[in-house]
Order: C-alpha cells, then sequence, then structure tokens
C-alpha cells in the first residue's frame, strides 16, 4: 500500500476524525453508546455502509448528473442502510432489536453523506474504499471508547462481563446514572474532543 | 459535469430500479429467517416469564422448541375470557388491534393503551392434561416507550409465577432495569387481586419485603418512577375487566379446559 493510500486510510482516526474535528453522526453517537455490544454491531454496520456507498458512488461519480447528485447518494446509501437492517434482523435479532431505530438513521448519519460529497465524487474506487473504511473507523474509535466508558460506569460491567459488582447487586460500586443517559455521552464525547485537541493543537477552531 | 434532462432522467429511473431490485431481493430472501427469528424471540420469553428458563441461559431454537412442547397457544376472545377456535398460528395480536374489524377503542386508561383487540394469544402451560399457568401478554406506555411483555400466572388466576418483558426503550441502568433478572425473580408469589376482586398488585416506591409480608406490593425500581408507575398501571389495565380478569377467573375455575 501506498503512503498516500495509508494516509487515507488511518487520517480519519486522529487527524480528521468525523466525530471529534467534524463533529459529525453525533446523535447514533449518544443513542447506542450505552453498551459496548450495541455500539459494535453499530461500528460495523457504519463501517459497511460507508465503504460500499464510497464504492459505489465513487464507480458512478462521471455518470452521475451533478443536479441530482444528492439525491442520487441519498438513494444509494437508503438502499445499503435497508439491506444492512435487513441482515442484521435476520442473522443478529436480539442485537437488531435493542439498536431498534437506529441503524435506520444510518441514512441520515452525515459522515457518509459527507464522505460521498466530499470524497467519492472526485476519487476513484478503491481511494473511496480507503477512505469510507478509515472514516468507519474514526468514527467506531470514539463510539467504542464512548461505550466503554458509560457501560463501565453507569452498569458496572464491560461487553455484559461485571467489572464493577453494582450496590444493588451486593457488591460495592454505586452505578453512575448520569452516564446511561444520552446526555451522559456528551460529556464523554466533549472530553475526548477537549483531549485530541490539546493534543493535535492545529484542530482548535479559530475564536471570533 | 453537464448532461441533457432526458439523461437526468434516465440515469435516475435507472438508480432507483437497480436499488430498489437489491433491496426487495434483500428483504424477500431474508424474510424467512426474520420472521422466525421474531418468533423464537416471543416464545423464548414466554419461556422467561413461565420460569421455564433461566436469565441469561441462551437458547436455540431447538431447545425452545422441545421446551415449548408443554405449552398450549391459545386465542381467547378478550371480553368474556372464552377460547375461540381461531388458529393461533398466523395469529397476530399487534395486528389485530389495529384493524378496526377486530379491535375497539379501549377505555381511558392510564398505560396508554389505545385499541384493545377482540381476542388475544395467550399461552398455557400443561401439567399433563390440565393447564397449571397461564402466561397473558401485557404492554403499556413508561418513561419513553411502550414496554412489551409477558406475564404468568398460576393456577388459581391471582398468583404471579414470573414476569418478563421483551421490547422496550426504557433508560439503561433506571428504567431497563425492568431487566434486571434481580428485580423480576420478587414477583413470583404476589397475589394479583385485592379483596374486592379488582387488581391490587402495584409496584410501590422502595422496598417491599417478601410476598408473605405484602403481597400485592413490589419493590419500585430505583430513580425509574415513571417507570414503576407503568409498570402498575398496564397490570391495573391488562388484569381488569378489558383485560384478561374474565379469562383468569375462568381458568382458575378449571372451566378454561
Amino acid at each position: 500500500m501506498t503512503a498516500a493510500s495509508t494516509k487515507t486510510l488511518l487520517d480519519p482516526l486522529f487527524e480528521s476524525n468525523p466525530i471529534a474535528l467534524q463533529v459529525l453522526g453525533i446523535c447514533s453517537a449518544l443513542a447506542v453508546t450505552t453498551k459496548l455490544e450495541t455500539a459494535l454491531v453499530m461500528c460495523v454496520a457504519v463501517i459497511s455502509v460507508l465503504a460500499l456507498s464510497n464504492v459505489s458512488i465513487s464507480l458512478l461519480r462521471n455518470f452521475i448528473p451533478g443536479n441530482v447528485r444528492i439525491i442520487v447518494q441519498l438513494t444509494i446509501i437508503a438502499s445499503l442502510v435497508i439491506m444492512t437492517d435487513q441482515v442484521l434482523k435476520a442473522y443478529i435479532y436480539e442485537i437488531s432489536k435493542q439498536l431498534s431505530v437506529f441503524v435506520g438513521l444510518i441514512i441520515t448519519n452525515c459522515i457518509i453523506m459527507g464522505r460521498a460529497e466530499a470524497y467519492a465524487m472526485q476519487n476513484g474506487p478503491f481511494d473511496s474504499l480507503l477512505d469510507g473504511i478509515g472514516n468507519g473507523l474514526g468514527y467506531s474509535a470514539i463510539l467504542m471508547a464512548t461505550a466503554f466508558l458509560r457501560e463501565l460506569l453507569a452498569q458496572g460491567t464491560v461487553f455484559g462481563a461485571v467489572v464493577l459488582p453494582k450496590v444493588h447487586d451486593g457488591g460495592w460500586y454505586n452505578p453512575n446514572g448520569l452516564l446511561g443517559i444520552s446526555a451522559g455521552a456528551f460529556f464523554i464525547i466533549g472530553l475526548f474532543i477537549w483531549a485530541l485537541r490539546s493534543w493535535k493543537t492545529d484542530q482548535v477552531e479559530p475564536e471570533g | 459535469m453537464r448532461h441533457n434532462a432526458l439523461y437526468t432522467i434516465l440515469f435516475s429511473g435507472a438508480v432507483c430500479v437497480a436499488c430498489a431490485v437489491l433491496v426487495s431481493s434483500a428483504a424477500v430472501s431474508l424474510k424467512e429467517n426474520q420472521l422466525r427469528n421474531a418468533a423464537l424471540d416471543k416464545q423464548r420469553n414466554v419461556l422467561f416469564a413461565a420460569g421455564l428458563a433461566q436469565a441469561g441461559e441462551s437458547l436455540d431454537a431447538n431447545e425452545v422448541q422441545r421446551r415449548f412442547e408443554g405449552i398450549r397457544s391459545v386465542v381467547i376472545d378478550l371480553r368474556t375470557g372464552e377460547r375461540t377456535d381461531i388458529d393461533p398460528i398466523g395469529f397476530d395480536q399487534a395486528k389485530a388491534a389495529k384493524d378496526p374489524a377486530t379491535s375497539r377503542e379501549a377505555p381511558e386508561n392510564r398505560a396508554s393503551v389505545k385499541r384493545l383487540p377482540d381476542h388475544a394469544l395467550v399461552y398455557e402451560v400443561m401439567d399433563g392434561e390440565r393447564p397449571s399457568m397461564a402466561v397473558v401478554p401485557i404492554e403499556g406506555y413508561g418513561l419513553w416507550s411502550t414496554l412489551y411483555g409477558f406475564l404468568a400466572v398460576g393456577q388459581d388466576g391471582n398468583t404471579v409465577r414470573g414476569i418478563t418483558y421483551y421490547q422496550h426503550g426504557e433508560t439503561p441502568g433506571l428504567g431497563g432495569e425492568v431487566d434486571n433478572p434481580k428485580w423480576k425473580s420478587l414477583w413470583p408469589g404476589r397475589k394479583i387481586y385485592g379483596a374486592a376482586g379488582d387488581p391490587a398488585i402495584r409496584v410501590i416506591k422502595g422496598a417491599a419485603g417478601s410476598p408473605a409480608d405484602a403481597p400485592h406490593e413490589v419493590d419500585g425500581l430505583t430513580g425509574a418512577t415513571i417507570t414503576s408507575n407503568g409498570v402498575t398501571s398496564m397490570l391495573d389495565f391488562w388484569l381488569g375487566d378489558s383485560g384478561f380478569k374474565n379469562y383468569l377467573r375462568q381458568f382458575q375455575e378449571g372451566q378454561a379446559l
């Protein structure tokens, strides 16, 4: 793999993270991060949709008429999301039930259309694939870290296994209810953005 | 890139057709699997409510099938509580509740149930020839969402044998604790009906004590008063006159044979 391709794949992890730098896809990041298990499935779903949509849109980029391009992108993305949702319902029903509407709402996840419009429309299919996977991974990194903290501090578990026994189960840990609700994820994501921008100061937006 | 209008229309049409074909073939080819999963999930939860499966136990399709052998599915008339000849296979209570021809408007209730189906699907756990337990569906509004579950009632039509929720969107860790096996284990042994014959069982604030001390009360969920009240409201409704009261009375009298 060339240096440029590696950059396409790995940059979205920290350099241009879709959640932390571009602040996209926040809605689902709040909703599905109460548990690691649901967050993981959501990440896989988003990576697949993002990779496939980037590739298909990149393949069609020279044929898509400019004046209807957004709606064509949306049609392709929506079809991929519905298919993903169907597959989840058919094979991992339990988890798909917990994710409920949020898989369907991948359609409105700005990261996917953002990448289609900003990258896949200008670049070849292979680079677009890498860009899709890279951005998916960037989204997943934040999601998994948030879910890890939320599940651990709100429920005392990691992937469902008890790490901090809760008081009302006979243990000593008094769970943090705030992190159990969606607002709690705002604090965690906010702290991540703060940490990332303290490390990479060029990401700080100029004031005024 | 500039294209003429005809090209744009043809291109859009082609994209639509291609996407439609992909989506519908995925939907059709996976449908069987999905329906099987949904049915299995429901059966699994009937087993949980009836105490025939333990929390956390993962049951595959064969195991669910095997344990379900001693369970009879029956469609009852919700008004009279009598059994009907309607085939339980293919009976969809949620659909029946939506269709004006097979449902009516529910009386005012705190569980926010809007429509009441004429018929309901119940499960009877058989002990030889005689049903020993009835598992009835319950649903009602909590804080954020409608909770769907099952309540298992013993042979006397009055003693709770178990409760489980298979679908809800309550706050994890707070209202979502309706899934907590510890909380669910507080239910067996509680009595449903009070002296006047109306549902008396309720979820209170704080701890209720053992079934012998507080036959009609169950511990509240910490930090989830509204969900707890929702559970009380839905039991009040579904075990009351519009719900399964008639059926449970007949069940207890043994007429339900």
